[in-house]
C-alpha cells in the first residue's frame, strides 16, 4: 500500500503513511494540537498505551465507516485510518478527561518538586501545569517506598514512578536478558531489578533519560543544582560505544551533568553510554557545538535574556 | 513672535516698594514661623533609639523559618533565587544524613544560603515563591555598614533561632 491517509485532526487535514499513529501524525502537524505522551517513547518499541493522557476522541473512524469510536482512544497506539476526523484540545470531552488522567496520575505522586532533582523538565509537572486540577482530592496516606540504588550511579524513587514503563523498555532493548521489571500488580506495582541486582549495562543510564519524572535520577548530579540556573550546551565527543552527541550542563566553568539530546517532545535523540554521561565532567573531554535551544517558555531559559527568543505575545512586525 | 498656544505668562518685573526694601518686615515674619514651631508637637523620633511601628505589610530583613518541631523549613529548591528580580539569593543544596532528620525538614537543606542585602530590593518575590513557607520579610530595616562584606548575610544571621518552646519539651 502506498497511497496516503488523509486524516483531520483538530480541522488540520494532513496525509499520512499507513501504519501511523494518530499521535505520530499530530506530532506531525506540531503546535499546540500535538496530545501529551507520558508513557510512549518514539525511540522504544512497544512502549506507550499506560498513561492514557494522550487520549483523544475520534469523532470518525474513517471514510468507509464513519461511525464514531465509542470511547476516547490512546492516541499513542492507535493507527490512523483514511478519512479518521479526530478532535484533541477542541473536545471539551478530550479535556476533561485528561484532567482526571493527571488526577489519578498524581495520586501516589509525592509533591516534592522543591526537592525532587527533576523539577524544571519534569514532564508531570508541565502535565499538571496545564491540564491539571488545582487540588486533589485525594484524601489516603501516599504509598511510599525506601530510596534504592540500582547500581551506583543511579536511583529509584519508587514514591514519584508513575509505571510509565519506559525504563523497562529500555533495558529491554539495551540488553539481551532481562534486568529490571514491574514487579506485583496494580496499586502495589513497583519498578525493581531482579533480586536487587545491580543495573550493570553500559547504556543503563539511558534510563534517566527516559524516566519522565524524577524517579529514576542521577547519583552524581544529585541535589548538587537547580536544573534552571544550570547552562545547557550540545557538545560531542569520539566515543566508540555510543553516538557521543550529548547536552552538557554547565554550571559556571563546571559540567555538574551530562545528559542525551532531548528533542521539543522530550525524547533523546541518541542513547549514550555510561562513560559519556558519568565519566566525563571535564570541557577537555569535549567538543563543544553550540547553546542548546530551549523552549523560551520552560523555566531553563528563566533569567538567560542572551537567548534572544522574543516571547509569543510580541508582534514579530514590530521588531 | 507671537506664542502659537497662547499659554505663555508674561512675567512683570515691578521695582520694589520702600517696604520691600526695608527686608526687616520680611525677616521678621519669617522668625515668628520659626519661634511657632518651637511650641508645637515635633513630629521627628530620635531614630535608633525610638522606632516608629511598621506597617502591616513593611518588608524589612528576609528570616528563614522553623517549624513546629524547629526544623529548618528551606529545602533549597531555588525556586527565592529565581524569582529574585536583584539575583540577591544564592544558595547550596546538601542532602540530609540519617540522624539529622531533627534538623531538617526535608531530605535536602540549604547548607549555604546567602543574601545579598546591598542587592536585595525588599520586593517581597522570594516570599511569594516559596513552596515551603520557609522565608519571610518580617524583620528589621537592614542596618547601615561600613564594610561592604557584612552586607551578605548568610545563615547564621538570616536563620530564625529555635522556638523556646522546642527547647523546653
Amino acid at each position: 500500500m502506498s497511497e496516503k491517509f488523509k486524516v483531520t485532526i483538530d480541522n488540520i487535514v494532513i496525509e499520512v503513511d499507513p501504519g501511523t499513529t494518530i499521535l505520530n501524525a499530530a506530532r506531525m502537524i506540531g503546535g499546540d494540537i500535538v496530545p501529551p505522551a507520558m508513557c510512549y517513547y518514539t525511540k522504544l518499541q512497544g512502549s506507550g498505551g499506560k498513561c492514557r493522557t494522550c487520549l483523544v476522541k475520534v469523532s470518525q473512524g474513517s471514510e468507509k465507516d464513519p461511525r464514531p469510536m465509542p470511547k476516547l482512544v490512546a492516541s499513542c497506539r492507535t493507527t490512523v485510518m483514511d478519512g479518521m476526523v479526530v478532535q484533541n484540545i477542541t473536545s471539551p470531552e478530550v479535556i476533561e478527561a485528561r484532567k482526571g488522567v493527571v488526577e489519578i496520575l498524581l495520586i501516589n505522586h509525592p509533591l516534592d518538586c522543591p526537592v525532587c532533582d527533576q523539577a524544571g523538565e519534569c514532564h508531570l509537572q508541565d502535565l499538571s501545569f496545564e491540564h491539571g486540577a488545582e487540588q486533589t482530592r485525594y484524601e489516603f496516606k501516599r504509598r511510599t517506598f525506601e530510596r534504592i540504588d540500582i547500581g551506583d550511579k543511579i536511583q529509584l524513587h519508587m514514591n514519584r514512578c508513575i509505571l510509565c514503563y519506559r525504563c523497562v523498555f529500555t533495558a529491554d532493548q539495551i540488553t539481551n536478558e532481562r534486568v529490571h521489571g514491574v514487579l506485583n500488580r496494580g496499586d502495589a506495582s513497583e519498578i525493581s531489578t531482579y533480586i536487587t541486582k545491580a543495573v550493570d549495562n553500559d547504556f543503563s543510564g539511558n534510563m534517566i533519560d527516559v524516566c519522565p519524572v524524577g524517579a529514576l535520577t542521577d547519583k552524581t548530579f544529585r541535589f548538587k543544582n537547580r536544573v534552571w540556573f544550570t547552562k545547557p550546551v550540545d557538545a560531542h565527543c569520539e566515543c566508540d560505544k555510543c553516538s557521543g552527541k550529548v547536552t552538557l550542563w554547565y554550571k559556571g566553568e563546571d559540567v555538574i551533568r551530562v545528559t542525551g539530546r532531548k528533542d521539543q517532545y522530550g525524547e533523546v535523540q541518541d542513547f549514550i553510554c555510561n562513560t559519556c554521561r558519568f565519566d566525563k565532567k571535564k570541557t577537555s573531554d569535549w567538543t563543544i557545538e553550540k547553546p542548546t535551544e530551549i523552549d523560551p517558555r520552560s523555566v531553563i531559559s528563566a533569567n538567560h535574556y542572551e537567548m534572544e527568543h522574543m516571547l509569543p505575545v510580541i508582534d514579530k512586525k514590530i521588531m | 513672535m507671537e506664542s502659537l498656544s497662547n499659554r505663555k505668562k508674561v512675567l512683570e518685573q515691578k521695582p520694589m516698594t520702600f517696604m520691600e526694601r526695608m527686608y526687616l518686615p520680611a525677616i521678621f515674619q519669617g522668625l515668628s514661623i520659626t519661634i511657632k514651631h518651637f511650641f508645637r508637637k515635633k513630629p521627628t523620633i530620635q531614630y535608633p533609639e525610638q522606632k516608629r511601628e511598621f506597617s502591616q505589610n513593611f518588608r524589612g530583613i528576609h528570616s528563614l523559618k522553623r517549624d513546629e518541631d524547629g526544623r529548618e523549613r528551606c529545602t533549597a529548591c531555588g525556586l527565592c533565587a529565581l524569582s529574585c528580580p536583584a539575583e540577591a539569593i544564592t544558595m547550596t543544596a546538601a542532602e540530609r544524613k540519617p540522624g539529622e532528620e531533627g534538623l531538617y525538614r526535608e531530605e535536602k537543606y540549604a547548607a549555604v544560603y546567602e543574601i545579598n542585602m546591598l542587592r536585595c530590593i525588599f520586593c517581597g518575590f522570594c516570599e511569594e515563591a516559596c513552596p515551603k513557607e520557609a522565608i519571610y520579610l518580617d524583620g528589621d530595616i537592614a542596618p547601615a555598614n561600613f564594610e561592604r562584606d557584612t552586607f551578605i548575610y548568610g545563615k547564621d544571621r538570616l536563620l530564625e533561632p529555635i522556638h523556646n518552646k522546642v527547647q523546653n519539651s
